[in-house]
């Protein structure tokens, strides 16, 4: 590929459907034509950023594609966007899931299509711009700008309790992100740049003076944000609300991609800004992952309602990928990354499986269920395999991620991987037990005898999904030759503390 | 013998002199054209052609204002200062009128208010505003705020059927003139202490010995003048039941326009002056302004009742700005706390503008419960207004998340790490009450017969202009920023070297016989 272009490219995935959702804006109320271009811009994106994998040179650990222009010279805030293999893979998994959640609402939204088609497209540029800007500025930027596209998706097209969700959804992310701001700002005033890599450096060369007595403060403004965005246990109450109450697509889109902005942002700012606090702070912070683990599997097992239950699943799942990040191994890093794509590709299946139930029977109560393996035989084959996928089954993409995570913790102190291991035997409990209740036995309830299986559209939803799963599950190594290297730059600070350590 | 006619001859103004009050000539002019031509023309057709003129008034007063920018300097004896800091205010004010006025057209139609008077008292109140930007002289300071002030004490009480406006008026105009009379007050202590009430003598006589009881006892009192104006705690009780009864379009002017007006005042007191014992004043009001505003707005179900709140809110943000001690700091705040002024007048406006369309004949729609389902009915109104309450919230991408931006990052380069984080927490709780307005156009159905008036142009193009300068400042904040720390630089070095100017040169008239 020519280099000229090569700056511009991570700009252009990123605002493409920002262009879609303007394109929107302007076309008159035709429903399926704007389903149509909705699409067309969604796949059109999807195929532009598979771009960064093909030309991603995977040996390399730094940052590629790199632009960096000034926007704003006072403050000094750059247009400073790149990618290395840890954010590469998050956005293609934002591209990716995207035409999904278009296809998956193509009927159950029939009301105000054009705002929600234009809401999505702002939503996915904001979800990229997360992940691929290296400016702390432009990141907090974009870190806010997806508040309110999902905040809107669920307040408006939501269920029942929308509006409590919604502001509950609002409220919670804006009050631990103004924490981050005060962090960020912060460190402007110190270094007088927002650069991510520049202000490592300064870090790490103690190059910032009063930064000894403020690192911790700093390091838990990041980390509150990023917690309860995760969420980590305690701060995880508004996700099962957000959730049951979300339209399938803000679903998807919520437990597959904004759950990893907090995650990413742990990975990438609290260990690559803050390596000693991270070290610090580990052994707390492990202790939340692990009860979120647990504790979220468990609720899990006893929700009637089968979204809440996928909610609490993610829960369980987003601990394991926090467990993993602040076990700072390589095995537990990569491990936490991979958990966050498959995550993303098996819980999205999930959340748009049970949406289908609640495009037939506007419930999602596991009880109004029984016997629907008999009625749709391909559906409950798809979510089966999502399922398995989810449970964490060898040769699927949940089973790679989990060992990996699990090996770390147990080379960080065995005891966190004991208890890590335990959320394997809990999730394949509540998931199987949950499919067992809804597919097997009798058919009980009548009304459920009409349901047709699935659509032309839904299988173009799901499937996809599934064919991930497998692929990520027996070729884990696609992923991991471009995370590996990116994970071991992450890594290298910690190195070098531990050798200073020793040598004190 | 000889210095005597040399001094009258110098104490005559010249023609510099009248180019430097130049918006303020033009916006009288215009001003007593209205008045004039009111009994003249007929009753029923009045109101667009007086507002009109009004408007070309501003208009003509914009562009003499950038004439009279191209001839800075000191005018009418050391009374009058022309530079990028009170060019900056001057502008801000009559384009903040200038959006007024195109949004009043549709409103006085449907209130049926006739009244030409209504657009030469915003004209007039932009004379007092922008003479209190530019003067460095504390009488003639007093001057352009009783002008002002007594310009919105009448505005606010236009709705003359409604017991509501009237009670805002008087209220409004009792306590003012309460509080004026402590600014005159601390006008004459400083006098008593310094000999002087031309700001740079001030400023120099202060650096030259040090302070005495006397000058802390002033400066208290005008702090609390200007504190009323500007809606700071613990002076701003008055604000949600005038704000309330007050004419919507009127309550965006005088929640903006005098608020900058009083703003340019109070940065030239602290920063010109160099106020001694400022710190911790300042400090407690910024806190507890942003504090109780907020606390406030979360339980109004009046959106103008609401927004009274959040603006004596925003007017906290702003004071955060005001305590700075150092130099260095001092420029990065006084530049941080005119950005916010910009931006809060364009959203503010913006928001007023939406507000007073919807609330039709008698202001009947002004409860949240009333903007329920406005999302469905009116798209484009509920969309404007939400981008306007969304940089109120401070949201990326709108002027106002830039304001609040510069603002807490020139506290933490002062170090202000307490106040910057009450700030925060402050405006993460602000975003509740925000968001309760966009929860009710979006995500309620409407359960009252709510009438939909189409927008008219006037009220279109205020919306418009204002919405691109909200958006402009949150995207391209470069220029507006740029503007605003070249004037605090001014600002600042008059506080040093200005004085010592002024004592230089050839007219003694301003240094008082002692």
């Amino acid at each position: 590929m020519n280099d000229a272009f090569s700056p511009y490219i991570v700009s252009l995935v990123t605002f493409a459907p920002l262009a879609g959702a303007l394109l929107l804006t302007i076309l008159p109320r035709r429903d399926r034509d704007i389903r149509v271009i909705a699409l067309l811009v969604s796949l059109i994106t999807f195929a532009v950023s598979l771009h960064l994998p093909v030309h991603f040179h995977r040996a390399l650990p730094g940052f590629q594609f790199e632009i960096d222009k000034q926007w704003i010279s006072s403050p000094n805030i750059h247009y400073h966007m790149a990618i290395d293999g840890i954010s590469m893979w998050l956005v293609v998994l934002t591209t990716f899931l995207t035409p999904l959640c278009v296809l998956i609402s193509w009927k159950s939204v029939h009301d105000r299509v054009k705002e929600f088609f234009i809401l999505l497209l702002i939503l996915e540029t904001a979800l990229i711009g997360v992940f691929t800007s290296l400016d702390l500025f432009l990141f907090y930027f974009f870190w806010e700008a997806t508040l309110i596209p999902m905040a809107l998706l669920i307040g408006v097209f939501g269920h029942e309790r929308r509006v409590y969700a919604a502001v509950k959804f609002f409220m919670y992310t804006m009050i631990a992100s103004v924490f981050m701001l005060a962090a960020i700002l912060w460190l402007y005033a110190q270094t007088g740049s927002f650069d991510f890599v520049f202000i490592r450096d300064q870090i790490a060369s103690g190059a910032i003076k009063n930064f000894p007595a403020a690192a911790q403060w700093l390091f838990l403004g990041f980390f509150l944000a990023f917690a309860v965005k995760v969420p980590l246990f305690p701060f995880h109450t508004w996700l099962p609300d957000a959730h049951v109450e979300a339209p399938t697509a803000g679903s998807v889109l919520l437990a597959g991609v904004l759950l990893k902005m907090g995650t990413y942002g742990m990975l990438r700012f609290n260990l690559g800004l803050f390596p000693e606090q991270s070290r610090h702070n580990a052994p707390w912070i492990m202790t939340l992952a692990l009860i979120g683990i647990i504790y979220g599997a468990l609720v899990a097992m006893v929700q009637p309602n089968m979204k809440k239950l996928i909610a609490y699943s993610s829960v369980s799942h987003l601990g394991f990928v926090v467990l993993g990040i602040f076990s700072f191994t390589q095995s537990g890093l990569n491990g936490a990354m991979f958990v966050m794509l498959a995550h993303g590709v098996s819980t999205g299946g999930l959340f748009m499986l049970a949406g289908i139930l609640h495009e037939r029977r506007h419930t999602y109560e596991i009880s109004e269920f029984g016997g629907l393996a008999s009625i749709m035989p391909v559906y409950s084959t798809s979510y089966l395999f999502i399922v398995l996928a989810s449970v964490g089954l060898p040769l699927l993409n949940g089973f790679i991620g989990e060992f990996l995570v699990l090996n770390g913790a147990f080379q960080a102190k065995p005891i966190y991987g004991i208890l890590g291991a335990t959320g394997v035997i809990w999730s394949a409990c509540y998931l199987l037990w949950m499919f067992q209740r809804v597919f097997y036995g009798k058919v009980t309830n009548p009304l459920n005898n009409s349901m047709a299986d699935m659509l032309g559209f839904e299988k173009a939803a799901v499937w996809p999904c599934a064919v991930a799963a497998l692929v990520m599950g027996v070729a884990p190594i696609l992923w991991l030759a471009a995370i590996d290297p990116a994970v071991q730059n992450s890594l290298m600070p910690f190195a070098q503390t531990i050798s200073k350590a020793v040598m004190q | 013998m000889t210095m005597l006619p040399a001094m009258l001859l110098q104490a005559i103004p010249q023609t510099a002199d009248y180019v430097r009050i130049l918006p303020e000539l033009v916006l009288s002019i215009f001003g007593i054209i209205v008045m004039m031509l009111d009994p003249l023309v007929d009753e029923e057709k009045s109101q667009k052609t007086l507002g009109g003129i009004a408007f070309v008034g501003t208009m003509v007063a914009l562009f003499s204002t950038w004439y009279t920018s191209k001839s800075p300097g000191m005018a009418f004896s050391n009374t009058i200062r022309i530079d990028s800091f009170s060019i900056f205010f001057i502008f801000l004010v009559i384009a903040i009128a200038a959006v007024v006025i195109l949004s009043s057209f549709e409103y006085m139609a449907v209130q049926r208010i006739r009244a030409g008077e209504y657009y030469a008292l915003i004209l007039f109140g932009v004379v007092g505003m922008s003479v209190m930007s530019s003067a460095t002289e504390l009488v003639l300071i007093f001057i352009g705020l009783e002008i002002s002030s007594i310009s919105t004490y009448i505005l606010a009480g236009f709705r003359r059927n409604e017991a509501a406006s009237s009670e805002s008026s008087l209220k409004y105009f009792l306590l003012g003139s309460f509080a004026t009379a402590f600014f005159l007050y601390g006008v004459a202590l400083m006098f008593g202490a310094t000999g002087s009430t031309n700001i740079d003598v001030i400023s120099q006589k202060l650096q030259s010995s040090p302070a005495e009881v006397l000058v802390y006892v002033a400066m208290a009192l005008m702090f609390v003048g200007l504190g009323f104006k500007v809606a700071a705690a613990p002076f701003h009780v008055w604000t949600p039941d005038v704000y309330e009864g007050a004419p919507a379009p009127v309550v965006g002017f005088m929640s903006t326009a005098p608020k900058a007006a009083a703003f340019a005042v109070l940065l030239r007191v602290v920063f010109a002056i160099n106020a001694p014992g400022r710190f911790w004043f300042l400090w407690f009001a910024a806190a507890l302004s942003m504090t109780l505003g907020n606390v406030g707005a979360l339980v109004q179900s009046n959106v103008k009742r609401l927004l009274a709140y959040s603006s004596i809110a925003h007017a906290g943000y702003l004071l955060v700005a005001f305590a700075m001690t150092t130099p260095e700091n001092s420029i990065t705040g006084i530049s941080a706390a005119m950005f916010y002024t910009a931006a809060y007048a364009a959203m503010n406006v913006g928001a007023f503008t939406v507000v007073s369309h919807f609330a039709n004949a008698g202001e009947r729609y002004v409860t949240l419960e009333d903007y329920e389902g406005l999302g469905r009915s009116s798209p484009l109104l509920a969309a404007s207004l939400t981008i306007f309450l969304l940089s109120l919230i401070g949201i990326p991408m709108t002027g106002g998340f830039f304001a609040k931006f510069y603002v807490f990052s020139a506290a933490l380069r002062a170090n202000l790490i307490w106040l910057t984080l009450i700030g925060v927490s402050n405006s993460a709780i602000g975003a509740y009450y925000y968001l309760r307005i966009i929860v009710a156009m979006y995500m309620r159905e409407s359960r009252k017969e709510v009438p939909v008036t189409p927008v008219s142009f006037g009220v279109g193009l205020a919306l418009a202009l204002s919405l691109i300068a909200t958006l402009y400042l949150g995207l391209l904040p470069n220029r507006v920023l740029q503007i605003a720390q070249h004037s605090a630089q001014d600002l600042v070095s008059q506080s040093s070297t200005g004085a010592a100017e002024v004592a230089r040169a050839p007219l003694g008239a301003a240094v008082p016989p002692r």
